[in-house]
Parts: structure tokens; C-alpha cells; sequence
């Protein structure tokens, strides 16, 4: 009788548990997850304006992911965009890696640890366009590097950074790894002060090098955050979109080489073409879902040795 | 019971927390809801934006009940607002977006044309026109020829002639304006103030240290064909000035040239003109000869100054009045030292049409608007006289074009207008699709990168033209 009771008023309890969920589940409802079934509903149709005119809805089957899968520079931008991610994230995890470890060591006393967290997210706080606006400007080919440059004979005509597809190419990294690298180091830096100092001074008693500690306890034990790290920087950088986009003026160019999926996404807006645009970002789903779970897999049967 | 009680007031809090908006995981997701109407409702929102407007015009409720209260005019930068401002009888300034034309608000729908902003935008205008509220319709709107026959050849513009404007009315415009609003049926569906025929404008300083003299009559031979236009270039370059700023300013004098339109049917053509353009383009930047920049950028304009060591730009008259930094001393413009000939090959760029949107509540103030702005001969001389554009009126331009007292600062004191009206006579407009500001767009892009040395052969670029074209424009075919 007593336990009865005391189990029913558990469930009563959880029902206030459940209320507190539905502002989530209702909200993820009207603004996730029927888009995303609108959007794999319209991926299957022709439907685009063709000046004020507009063409369809007519069903076309998968004919919009034929057009797509079969055309080259659906996997020319896909190249482009994990290219770009690549050479800003390694970068970045190795720096933040760097800043977490020397934060979260408590034997080396750095002074003024607030100030340099702060500084460091800085770039973060900065909208991803007037960040890139400020990149177009420093580094056009009358902008103050270029001046710089010129003024201590580096270089004795402007360097046309926006000509080349490496130059251009870097600054996109350099620019997602300035933007990001705080907010790795600030992650990782939780995991870091999560680990049992006892096991760091067990190694110390040990005779463990600097470099043994970092690979065979700070390393393992980070490993799930920096499986998060990994996957949700995956997860942005697939979707990479405002940075090339403001500098290239949505050009992409040169040479189309600085063009990321979703910036095709964004020139199928045009002619409001939805079924293009729902094939493209249906795809990008599958590949980031598939990326996502390589990464995971990599990390998690390491884990098994 | 005491549980209860805290149920409630932690489910209070949370339900207050929620409506406060205090950044709550559950409120960050919402934040998209309150942007998701506006945006489907951006027809509400010039309206909104202009609350003193809707207040000053609900007072003013004696007008006929057929005319509307407030003029939405849409356009994608300030040039016609500064136009009617000065020119237009009875038209008050109330701030930055609104005016007063009697008792009727105007309000300015302006939005700029950067990745085709201003055309999404008047897009969904027109297309909610029929189901917004009297005072949020489009009354009036603008447009370029690179995009005109897309609005003119549907229904959703008001052909001239049925909101009273007369053959006689618009009789002295150049043809080729009235070509550019032509639907397919032959029925005129927008008037325009202005010509735009370009010229050659140099600087006057460069061309006597180079060529020993700053008259047209001298400067014009040596730049009369491509060929020389090269040759002449040359000697510029190696006197350490760029010829021209940018390998697009030269684009607009041989896509004019074209004799196939861009779209022929759904299929896109690519004329041989246009071929030229970027095998001279390719010559002039390998040879050091000008640079590749972009239109309108900080660095294309640097030769607007001294400094900046450009020996020519090519443009109509609203360029050397609208965008040659004339009111920024130390400028070229500012001190007069332009000169205007006609260059290796007449030319056109840009212009603006006004067009009359189906269901306006305004139809005979919108029709008053362009009977005065583009028809009448006074305003359109005071036009010229104040601002020095070329109207689209040829009694009008060609008495001025022989009267020695006009004189052009900018240039010098020079009078362009007779060349400018040559010009303008000459204008053919009869290869317009609704696709050419998108494609010409696209091949300037593809082609740049070609010029660059990014792309080895014109077929590559060529190929990313029309990939890029494809994109854009999905009923197209190659």
C-alpha cells in the first residue's frame, strides 16, 4: 500500500518534468522538424519562379538529386568546403589544445588567466560578416597590408590576395580559426579541469615526462569532449556559409574555389528554386550525418585498446 | 501539497521567463518565430517603419475615395527620390524616407541592388499586391534594362497609355527608352527621365602630358578603334598610367555591340563581341596595361583623384554626375579636369524607367509623376541645367547641345551634349531578355578569373559561365 503510494506520487512529480519539456519539444516541433520534413517533401518537386512567373510545384520523383549528384561542382564545393574546414581546424584544435593545457595546468601559475580567456573569445563575439568585411578591407589591394607590405619591401607591387586561390583560400581558414579557436579552448579547458589531479601527481611521482602525461592521461581522458569538439565543428564547417560569402561578394570566386555548399543554396534563391534547394541541403544532411558518424566511430574503437 | 505548490511556482516562473524573453534555452528557439512573420510579411513592413507616415495621412481623410493615402515608391538608391525632390512641383521632404506630395504621403521603398536585394524584395511586393492593405501597395516602381522586361511583360505593370499619357505626351523621347518597356505585345509600360548614352570620359591632366593636348578633337583619333585604343594605352602605361581602371569598364561598350541576344528561346548565346571583350580584356591586363577590379569598389575609384592614375573611365552622364566624387575636393571631378569623347564605340549603361504597378490607389498622381517628370519639357530642361543628367527629351537636348552658354563643370566646361545626343540616336535596344542582369553578371565573373590567369583557356571559363548561368537560372539551357 505504501509503496504504491509513494510510486504514484513520483509520477505525479514527473509530470511536472514533462511540462517543463514542452516549451522545448513544441518549439523543436514548429521550427526543426517540420521544416525538415518539408524540406525532403519539396526535394521531390519542380517548383522555382521563373521571373514573376511561378514554375510548378510539379513532381518530378528524384530528379532534383539526379541534376545535383550528377553535376561536378555539387562535389567541387563539397571539396571546397571541407578543404576550407581542414585548414582552419587543425589550426585551431592544435592552439586550443596548446592554450587548454597551459590554462588547466595548475603548476605552471600563469598570471592574468580572466584577461587571456576573454581575449581570446573576442574574435567570437565579432559577427561572422563584419569579420570578414574587415578582412576584404585590410587585405584588398590598396588595403593597409598590402601597404605594410610595400612600405618595408617586402613586396614591390600590391599583392592581389583575392586573385589567387591559395591566398584566398587561407584567409577563410585563417579567419574560421581566429573565430573559433577561443571557444575550442574554452571547451576543452572543461574537460581538462574535469581530470583528477591525484592522476597527474601519481605520474609526477611516477617519473612521467611532460609529454607522457598529455598523451596517456590528459589525451584519453578528454577523448568524448574532444569527440564533441570535433563533430560540432564538422557540423558548423559543413554548413561554412557568411565568411566566404561577404568576401567573395557570393561570387565564390576565384574560380569558384571559395564556393561552400550552402552558398549554392543561397544562389538557388534567384529564381526561389525550393526543389533544387531542398535536394542540396537533403544531401548535405546525409553527408554530415555520415562525416559525423566516421568521426565518432574513429574515436569511440580507439577507445576500445 | 508543498510540492505541488513549488510545481506551480517553478512552472509560473519558468511560463514568466518565457514571455519576458530572459534567454532561456525555450526562448532562444522562439527568437525565430517573432522574425518568421515579419519576413513573410515584408509588405507590412515599409509601413511599419514609417508610423509618423500612417499617423499624418489617417488625419488627412478628405481625398476621394478612389485615391490612396500614401505613394509607395520602390527604388534601390536615392537618385530619383533626389530628382523628384527637386524637381517635381509641390513635393515636400518630411525625413530620409518619407515626403509629401499634398495631401498624399510618398513613401520610399528603398533597397539596395546587392545580390539582387531590390528584385526579391519588389518580387514579393507585387506578388502580395492584391492582398495588402490599400496603404502598403506599390504604387510606383523603378527599373533597369538589364532586368525591365521582366516586370513590363506581365501584368503586373500598367501600360502608359491607360493611365492617360498620350503619343503627343510622349512624342520627343528617344525611341530606345520606349523600346526598353516594351512588352512582346508592343504595349509601352514605363517612361523614363533619362538617356543614357556613354562616352569616353578622360582626364584632361593625363591626356596633355601624354598626348601633348586635352581637346577631344585630338584625343578621339587616337582612341577611334580597339586597335588604337590599345596602341594608345601603351603609351600611357609607360608614362605609369592605367588606361582604364578595370577590364569591366569596357564591358558594357562591347556588350552593347552584341548583335545576339543573350537568350535566344531558353537557350543562352554568347555573342562574338562579347568574345572580343575578354580576348582585349586578357591583352590589356597581361599587358600591365589596367587592372581587373571590381565595378564601384575602393579600389576601382581611387582614379576618381589624381593618385589614383587612371587615365579614363567609361560612362553616360549620370556617371560623371552621380558617382565621380564631384563634391569631394580634391577630387578630379570637383576641380573640372574631365573631358568627354566618344571613344572607340558608342555605347549605353543603365538608366531608369518608372513603371506603374497594377492596383495602385494612386493612378492619376502616378501618371501626373511621369507626365511631369519625363514628358515635361521645363523639368526636364531645369533637370539638365541643375544636375546635369541627359533627359530623355530631344527638342530639349538638342537646342542645349547647341547652346555655347551650357557648360559642364565637371568636364571642364566642356559641352557633351552633342555628343551624348549622336549617341543617344544611335542606342538599339532590341536585344534585351529578362535574364541579362543575371548573365551578364555571370559571364563577367567566369571571364574575370579568366583575365586573372585563374582559368588557362577561354573554354574553361566559358564553362563556368554556364555553370554558374545554370544555377541561376534552372529553365535555361546551354
Amino acid at each position: 500500500m505504501d509503496k504504491k503510494k509513494s510510486n504514484s506520487n513520483v509520477v505525479k512529480f514527473n509530470r511536472w518534468g514533462y511540462i517543463f519539456l514542452i516549451p522545448f519539444f513544441v518549439t523543436y516541433i514548429i521550427f526543426s522538424l517540420i521544416p525538415l520534413f518539408s524540406t525532403i517533401y519539396n526535394s521531390f518537386f519542380e517548383n522555382y519562379r521563373s521571373g514573376l512567373k511561378q514554375i510548378g510545384p510539379n513532381f518530378v520523383g528524384i530528379n532534383n538529386y539526379i541534376n545535383l549528384l550528377s553535376s561536378p561542382e555539387i562535389w567541387k564545393y563539397l571539396v571546397n568546403t571541407l578543404i576550407m574546414w581542414v585548414g582552419g581546424f587543425i589550426p585551431q584544435i592544435t592552439i586550443a589544445l596548446l592554450l587548454a593545457y597551459w590554462f588547466s595546468d595548475p603548476s605552471l601559475r600563469l598570471k592574468g588567466q580572466r584577461f587571456f580567456k576573454t581575449v581570446i573569445y573576442m574574435p567570437n563575439l565579432i559577427m561572422a560578416s563584419a569579420f570578414s568585411m574587415l578582412f576584404f578591407a585590410l587585405f584588398s589591394d590598396s588595403g593597409p597590408v598590402n601597404q605594410i607590405l610595400l612600405s618595408i619591401g617586402v613586396i614591390k607591387e600590391p599583392f592581389k590576395f583575392f586573385q589567387y586561390v591559395i591566398a584566398s583560400r587561407v584567409l577563410v581558414m585563417l579567419m574560421n580559426f581566429l573565430m573559433w579557436f577561443g571557444n575550442t579552448t574554452i571547451l576543452l579547458m572543461a574537460g581538462m579541469l574535469g581530470i583528477d589531479s591525484s592522476l597527474y601527481e601519481a605520474a609526477q611521482v611516477d617519473g612521467a615526462t611532460a609529454s607522457q602525461v598529455f598523451f596517456k592521461i590528459t589525451m584519453p581522458i578528454l577523448r568524448p569532449i574532444f569527440t564533441y569538439v570535433l563533430i560540432t565543428s564538422l557540423i558548423g564547417g559543413l554548413q561554412m556559409f557568411d565568411v566566404p560569402q561577404i568576401l567573395t561578394n557570393g561570387r565564390g570566386n576565384p574560380t569558384d574555389s571559395l564556393t561552400t555548399v550552402i552558398m549554392l543554396l543561397n544562389r538557388y534563391l534567384t529564381s526561389k528554386d525550393v526543389g533544387r534547394g531542398g535536394a542540396l541541403s537533403v544531401f548535405l544532411f546525409v553527408v554530415t550525418g555520415i562525416l559525423s558518424l566516421v568521426v565518432f566511430r574513429m574515436n569511440s574503437s580507439k577507445d576500445k585498446d | 501539497m508543498k510540492k505541488k505548490v513549488l510545481g506551480l511556482l517553478l512552472s509560473t516562473t519558468m511560463v514568466a521567463g518565457m514571455l519576458s524573453a530572459c534567454g532561456s534555452s525555450a526562448t532562444t528557439t522562439e527568437t525565430p518565430a517573432a522574425e518568421t512573420p515579419a519576413a513573410e510579411t515584408t509588405t507590412e513592413a515599409p509601413a511599419a517603419e514609417t508610423p509618423a507616415a500612417e499617423t499624418t495621412t489617417e488625419a488627412a481623410a478628405e481625398l476621394p475615395a478612389d485615391e490612396g493615402k500614401v505613394l509607395n515608391i520602390s527604388a534601390w538608391n536615392e537618385e530619383f527620390k533626389s530628382r523628384l525632390t527637386d524637381h517635381y512641383p509641390g513635393y515636400e521632404v518630411v525625413d530620409g524616407t518619407t515626403g509629401k506630395i499634398g495631401d498624399v504621403t510618398v513613401n520610399w521603398l528603398i533597397t539596395p541592388n546587392e545580390e539582387n536585394a531590390y528584385q526579391n524584395r519588389l518580387d514579393e511586393l507585387l506578388l502580395a499586391q492584391d492582398s495588402a492593405a490599400a496603404d502598403d501597395k506599390v504604387d510606383l516602381f523603378l527599373v533597369e534594362a538589364d532586368y525591365a522586361v521582366k516586370y513590363t511583360d506581365t501584368d503586373y505593370t500598367l501600360s502608359v497609355k491607360d493611365l492617360g499619357l498620350t503619343d503627343e505626351d510622349l512624342k520627343n523621347q528617344y525611341t530606345y527608352t520606349q523600346d526598353v518597356v516594351t512588352d512582346s505585345n508592343g504595349v509601352i509600360k514605363g517612361t523614363s527621365w533619362q538617356g543614357c548614352p556613354g562616352v569616353m570620359i578622360y582626364n584632361r591632366e593625363v591626356a596633355k602630358e601624354v598626348f601633348g593636348s586635352d581637346d577631344p578633337a585630338d584625343i578621339q583619333p587616337l582612341f577611334s578603334d580597339w586597335d588604337k585604343f590599345y596602341e594608345s594605352a601603351g603609351k600611357l602605361d609607360a608614362a605609369g598610367y592605367d588606361v582604364i581602371s578595370s577590364t569591366a569598364d569596357t564591358f558594357r561598350v562591347y556588350q552593347n555591340n552584341a548583335s545576339l541576344p543573350w537568350v535566344d528561346g531558353t537557350k543562352i548565346q554568347v555573342d562574338d563581341n562579347l568574345k572580343k571583350w575578354v580576348e582585349d580584356s586578357k591583352k590589356l591586363a597581361d599587358a600591365g596595361y589596367c587592372n581587373t577590379w571590381g565595378q564601384w569598389g575602393e579600389d576601382w575609384s581611387k582614379g576618381f583623384y589624381p593618385e589614383g592614375k587612371v587615365f579614363a573611365y567609361f560612362g553616360p552622364a549620370w556617371l560623371i554626375d552621380f558617382s565621380m566624387a564631384k563634391d569631394v575636393e580634391g577630387s578630379i571631378a570637383s576641380q573640372g579636369g574631365w573631358a568627354a569623347t566618344e571613344g572607340p564605340q558608342g555605347f549605353y549603361w543603365g538608366g531608369t524607367w518608372i513603371c506603374a504597378a497594377a492596383g495602385t490607389d494612386n493612378a492619376n498622381l502616378v501618371a501626373d509623376i511621369m507626365r511631369k517628370m519625363t514628358c515635361d519639357a521645363d523639368i526636364m530642361k531645369d533637370i539638365v541645367l541643375k544636375d546635369n543628367d541627359f533627359v530623355n527629351n530631344r527638342p530639349v537636348m538638342e537646342e542645349l547641345a547647341n547652346d555655347p552658354s551650357y557648360a559642364n563643370e565637371v568636364l571642364g566646361g566642356q559641352n557633351p551634349l552633342k555628343m551624348f545626343c549622336a549617341g543617344a540616336d544611335k542606342i538599339d535596344m532590341a536585344n534585351l531578355t529578362a535574364y541579362d542582369q543575371g548573365l551578364l553578371g555571370d559571364f563577367q565573373t567566369a571571364m574575370g578569373d579568366y583575365i586573372n590567369g585563374n582559368y588557362a583557356t577561354y573554354d574553361e571559363a566559358l564553362e563556368q559561365f554556364y555553370t554558374l548561368a545554370l544555377q541561376r537560372y534552372p529553365e535555361l539551357t546551354r
